[in-house]
């Protein structure tokens, strides 16, 4: 009996082991499923490079170029502000903060990432837009340069904890050969913890933009929603994300729009799957 | 020659600068918030439904609608995560079997919220014909969590000394009896805290339930898992964007019972985490 009962457990327990594989291809099967039958009306060069996004016009125009434009602008952005100022935090909080401020700052970045989207949006409508209007002279401050900044603060948290981690664990010995040989600390974070942890500082560079890429509520409330190709950083431009986020509720079940809005989530799914995949083989390369 | 002390001053007040820059900002946020948000606290804003278009009244069916969701997606999530990390714990050998379910584990915690709100949509609601219903968001946050309990649990048995299960094993003990009696009690903080930050994240996302279950506005509470339903983040996104002329009162008001409810969910892990390192004595 107890035979039977451990059987049954143990093959529940693999079962539950490869649910995620499952999970993560049932995901894929769905988007596909839903996704493709978008290229039957567009091809794929034209739905990835056309210049106009007209989903309900008639006859529907499908190209999403608009929308890689907005979300490559805004995912530049975010890099530029978030990437120093990421890896400078995980420095200093791996290599120079005493102890006790060590865990304070630690548990402030974890207080950060765990501050939902909705409310990091909410919070840029009222402060970071009004702010960049001002600034700016602009007729609206909902721009792709708000939407950076905020998601800047969204990619920040990744980035700080997994350099800070890839620091960490950089063996003792260098630095102090290092540190023995004369070297200065600074010197000794520049020129060999800084080169040992940089396959790991890359991947939490990735894993960061992959975050920023993804990102949706935030975007699409401080971004400014325009189907356009940005012609600067000062303009409202509208990403992949914020197009499924705010469409999908009208588009109808099985029309074009519906197919194209799925086919977007293709674009995402892919993208990210390929920076995840990436990213994971530079943390291990480091071990 | 450049002054190495010099340049070393001016590179630790470089790095000093871009720690402030987080955490000034953050501070500022959650000041803010707190500040604007605590005033519009009241009995009634909690327990009472939104009035005249969501311009007055209370947020009662979104706090409602948030807790069953969040309560499904864990009842789904838990066990599924769980049984997943001690299959990686305690199961699976240095295999490529093993090397494809954490790449997959990453994969699933890198999936944009949004798509997960696709998949949601594909499966639950339009294959499965849930509809838009508690039941089709639940399950969709729960998949969207199970990345963050897999990896938490697994840490937490995998920190569980192996002597204690060879001290169990070398006493006639079976493998699965080791991890019931031993490995699992011994792993309950880790479970937890990784059960709690999953609960915080489900709480405050917005794009898995935009298509699956939130009700831009549904003044009575939800009967069945099949009903739609309001819920806190979707709610906020709601009256800031969509509903012209809300007062600022009642923005800053669900924006802070949204964020607190999700900081004290972290809150709650971070002491769990830390009691139980002061307590650990291996």
């Amino acid at each position: 009996m107890r035979k039977i009962k451990e059987f049954i457990i143990e093959n529940l327990i693999l079962i539950c082991g490869i649910a995620s594989i499952f999970f993560v291809l049932l995901i894929f099967l769905f988007l596909l499923k839903e996704g493709l039958a978008v290229f039957k009306i567009e091809g794929p060069f034209k739905f990835l490079f056309g210049k106009s996004w007209y989903p309900i016009s008639e006859p529907p125009r499908l190209g999403i170029f608009p929308l890689i434009l907005g979300s490559l602008l805004v995912t530049a952005g975010a890099a530029i502000i978030s990437i120093p100022i990421g890896i400078g935090c995980a420095i200093y909080i791996a290599e120079i903060a005493p102890v006790k401020t060590k865990e304070i700052l630690k548990a402030g970045i974890e207080l950060l990432a765990a501050i939902p989207s909705v409310v990091l949006g909410f919070i840029g409508m009222v402060t970071l837009v009004p702010f960049v209007k001002t600034v700016f002279h602009l007729p609206t401050g909902l721009t792709a340069l708000s939407g950076s900044i905020m998601l800047a603060f969204m990619a920040m948290p990744t980035i700080v904890s997994i350099a800070e981690d890839a620091l960490y664990s950089v063996p003792k010995t260098y630095k102090e050969g290092a540190l023995a040989l004369g070297a200065t600390q600074w010197q000794t974070i520049w020129r060999v913890m800084l080169p040992a942890a940089s396959s790991g500082i890359l991947a939490a560079v990735m894993l960061g933009i992959g975050r920023v890429i993804g990102e949706t509520m935030a975007v699409m409330m401080i971004t400014g929603n325009a189907a356009v190709i940005p012609q600067s950083i000062l303009v409202p431009v509208r990403t992949l994300t914020a197009t499924i986020a705010a469409e999908m509720g009208e588009a109808v079940v099985g029309s074009e729009h519906y197919f194209a809005l799925f086919a977007i989530g293709i674009v995402l799914f892919i993208i990210s799957f390929a920076i995840n995949v990436t990213a994971d083989l530079f943390l291990h390369k480091r071990q | 020659m450049r002054n190495p002390h010099r340049a070393q001053k001016i590179a630790f007040f470089f790095l000093f600068l871009a720690t402030l820059l987080i955490v000034v900002p953050v501070g500022m946020i959650v000041v803010i918030i707190i500040q604007k948000g605590l005033p519009a606290i009241n009995w009634q804003f909690l327990t009472d439904i939104p009035r005249q278009g969501m311009r007055a009244g209370g947020i009662f069916p979104a706090i409602v609608g948030t807790a069953y969701l969040v309560t499904g997606a864990i009842v789904f999530a838990l066990p599924i995560g769980l049984l997943a990390a001690i299959y990686l714990s305690e199961y699976s050998k240095d295999n490529i079997l093993n090397r494809l379910i954490k790449l997959a584990i990453v994969n699933l915690a890198g999936v944009p919220s949004v798509v997960y709100g696709l998949f949601g949509l594909a499966l639950f609601v339009v294959f499965f014909k849930f509809g838009a219903s508690i039941l089709s968001g639940s399950l969709t946050l729960g998949i969207m969590i199970l990345p963050i309990i897999i990896t938490s649990s697994r840490e937490a048995l995998e920190s569980v000394p192996q002597s204690f299960r060879e001290v169990s094993l070398s006493l006639g003990a079976s493998k699965w009896q080791t991890i019931r009696h031993i490995v699992l009690p011994n792993a309950i903080p880790g479970i937890l805290t990784g059960t709690i930050l999953g609960i915080g994240r489900a709480a405050g996302e917005t794009a898995p339930i935009l298509f699956t279950v939130a009700a831009f506005y549904l003044p009575q509470l939800p009967k069945s898992v099949f009903d739609q339903a309001m819920a806190l983040p979707y709610h906020l996104y709601v009256i800031s964007t969509q509903v012209p002329n809300v007062d600022e009162k009642i923005r800053y008001g669900t924006a802070f019972v949204l964020l607190a409810l999700v900081l004290f969910m972290n809150l709650v892990a971070i002491i769990i985490r830390y009691k139980f390192r002061k307590k650990k004595k291996w």
